[in-house]
């Protein structure tokens, strides 16, 4: 009895850490069926998404420039789900981290790097915590839920910039974008001749911290609490207002810092729909890593190389972009879904245990 | 004065019919404790299959039927993952969301191509009530809508109805309040379960065919713009009900309405803080009417048969 209890254990073990690369080959299949379907080559489709994603130095760059974003969105969409909740004002967010952003970045021209920089990526931060924070204190204060506010927030921080870059911040000329962001603001590149910039670096420094926040601090401690059981929180005197208000800032300041490095570390320039859905891109990226700082990188990255992979295969290939929106989709599905693989599993148990009840009644 | 009242009370009615319509839908998913989300999934489908059912089959009402249709079908995916397997409803519904937004983009290139010229479809053209539409005001704002709207109006005393007055009304409430007292007195759950979301699918699938062959005429990849999400909205603001649905998505409506109403007199506001108009009216519609009602008590919890 007991070794199957330890059996079963790891057996249990073993498939959390089986479970999201089996959904990541589902979707793929699905996706191969798929492009398929639409009378396209998938061999060819996904040769050409690998080759144009790592093939060469500089496609390993961009794809990094691409996972960027998403480690930040990831870490915006983990840190809310770690304290209960579910942040889909990410993509607002990114927006007002990048407005943000430009506001400093397009100002203060003079001031040198080591001050004007840290400061303009703080107030990425700054911007984007700040809308997570009203976003959280309307579930505090009035009960709201997050998922709606947060949703209808986009939609207004979208028009909020739409309104800066044709107004108040438009560079003179035709386009609706600033002028380019001070050279003092701008983030160093890493890889000459790649747009490869140390926002990954900013990003791998935010996941250490998640860590170690989440981890190794009381306050985290308690907000994983508030997380697992609100009620056990509540009755141990750990405050859920604070705790709800401070991840929601967290998550907010993340996702800012995403825009803000799109801002002033690859684009330069502040301009309508900067942001491919990056904010909801954090979702699939937390959920499969599991909200855990080590399976963001490695889904982050995962994700990362899609996209970057994606522009290669629309032209070698011919298959639309948007077959990469419906593979991260069925990850999302197939994740929260899991309990399919247990269920599965659980039949399987029941048959064995049937046709072992049947062999001891003989 | 009274052309352009009756103008606007027409656009603000116009405006509210796809949040309420997928709204009605939503009311009997809420009541039996299922979170939504997906809904704007589910619009997006039903608006994107509309125009494929107009198209290959010239007919606006065969573009709904084929709407509804397809928007189930996907429905059928979202209660097998919430209901059977138990994943968490707000996931898999953004899941579903962004899986719309990736067929129907994939789709809509690969059937139309990428041609500038739109397709022309056939679309629902304004249906006036003989003798009530003669009314100044009222009658030529209420009644020379499309016909689905007449069919919606006529809907929700029926929806109701069948929520507050009958035996199947009373299993989707129930089922929603207390699963496991359920349960006990032999109501299958599941099975009431999967019968509220397929029904929010198919009128959310009526809701986008709606979107696109009555109220835009066209489709383009990003036009949902949170229609779904407000619809979501709508129903905790109009307190689970299909009159209180009915009565939110007339205000928003009416927010939309004023927005487009601004923008076409020339006002001295900037367009985008007009465009604003719809989602900030839903945040204080959800902040200021919230806390007095919450909502079924099994509300997103998966129910788990002992």
């Amino acid at each position: 009895m007991e070794s199957k209890t330890t059996r079963s254990k790891v057996l249990s073990s073993l498939s959390t850490a089986s479970f999201p690369v089996l959904a990541v080959i589902a979707a793929l299949v699905i996706g191969a069926v798929l492009i398929f379907i639409l009378g396209l080559d998938w061999r060819l489709a996904y040769k050409s998404l690998l080759q144009g994603s790592l093939g060469t130095k500089k496609a390993i760059a961009e794809s990094l420039v691409k996972t960027t974003p998403l480690y930040f969105t990831g870490l915006s969409f983990a840190i809310a789900k770690r304290c209960g909740l579910i942040n889909l004002g990410a993509e607002g967010q990114v927006y007002m981290g990048g407005l943000f952003a430009a506001f400093i970045g397009l100002s203060f021209a003079g001031l040198p790097r080591y001050i004007h920089l840290p400061l303009t990526v703080m107030m990425g931060f700054i911007g984007g915590g700040l809308l997570g924070l009203i976003t959280g204190v309307l579930k505090v204060r009035f009960g709201a839920s997050e998922l709606i506010t947060g949703i209808m927030f986009n939609y207004i921080a979208i028009k909020l910039v739409s309104f800066f870059v044709t107004g108040p911040l438009k560079e003179p000329g035709d386009l609706d974008q600033t002028a380019i962001m001070e050279v003092s603001a701008q983030i160093p590149r890493i890889i000459e001749n790649t747009r490869l910039h140390a926002g990954l670096i900013i990003a791998l420094l935010c996941l250490v911290f998640f860590y170690i926040f989440l981890w190794k601090t009381t306050s985290g401690y308690e907000m994983r609490v508030v997380g697992m059981n609100r009620g056990a929180a509540e009755y141990s005197g750990i405050s859920i207002s604070k705790n709800v208000l401070l991840a929601m800032a967290l998550a907010g300041g993340f996702a800012g810092l995403a825009g803000c490095c799109e801002v002033i570390g690859v684009q330069f320039r502040l301009f309508q729909d900067f942001s491919p859905q990056y904010g909801y891109e954090g979702l699939p990226v937390a959920l499969l890593g599991n909200s855990h700082p080590v399976g963001i990188l490695l889904s982050g990255l995962l994700f990362g190389v899609l996209k970057s992979g994606s522009n290669t295969m629309k032209m070698l290939a011919q298959v639309p972009v948007a077959v990469i929106q419906i593979i991260q989709a069925l990850v999302i599905i197939f994740v929260a879904g899991r309990e399919i693989y247990n269920l599965t599993k659980l039949l399987r148990r029941n048959k064995q245990l049937e046709k072992a009840g049947g062999m001891n009644g003989n | 004065m009274a052309i352009e009242i009756s103008n606007y009370i027409s656009m603000a009615i116009r405006s509210a019919l796809p949040i309420l319509i997928c709204g009605i839908g939503l009311v009997f998913g809420s009541r039996a404790g299922i979170v939504n989300i997906g809904a704007e999934g589910f619009m997006l489908i039903g608006a994107f299959m509309g125009v494929v059912g107009s198209y290959l089959f010239s007919s606006a009402w065969i573009g709904v039927l084929v709407a509804m249709l397809s928007s189930m079908l996907i429905s059928l995916i979202f209660a097998y993952f919430t209901v059977t397997v138990k994943a968490d409803q707000v996931v898999v519904g953004m899941g579903i969301n962004m899986l719309a937004i990736g067929l129907t983009t994939t789709l809509f290139r690969r059937l139309f191509g990428m041609n500038t010229e739109p397709i022309k479809i056939e679309s629902f053209s304004p249906l006036a009530i003989p003798g009530l539409s003669d009314i100044p005001i009222l009658g030529t704002s209420l009644f020379t809508q499309h016909a689905p709207a007449y069919l919606i109006f006529l809907c929700i005393p029926l929806a109701s109805f069948i929520l507050f007055r009958t035996d199947i009304g009373l299993k989707v409430r129930a089922v929603g309040e207390h699963p496991r007292a359920c349960d006990t007195v032999g109501i299958n759950v599941f099975k009431v379960r999967y019968g509220a979301i397929l029904f929010s699918g198919l009128m959310a699938g009526f809701a986008g065919a709606y979107l696109t062959l009555g109220l835009l005429n066209f489709f383009v990849e990003d036009l949902m713009a949170g229609r779904g999400y407000m619809a979501v909205a709508a129903v905790v603001f109009g307190k689970y009900s299909p009159v209180g649905v009915m009565l939110a998505a007339l205000i928003f409506g009416a927010g939309d309405a004023l927005q487009y109403r601004l923008q076409a007199g020339g006002s001295v506001i900037p367009y985008q803080f007009l465009l604003m108009i719809p989602y900030v009216l839903t945040i204080l519609a959800i902040c200021g009417f919230v806390g007095e009602n919450k909502g079924p008590a099994a509300m997103a919890q998966p129910y788990i048969k002992e």
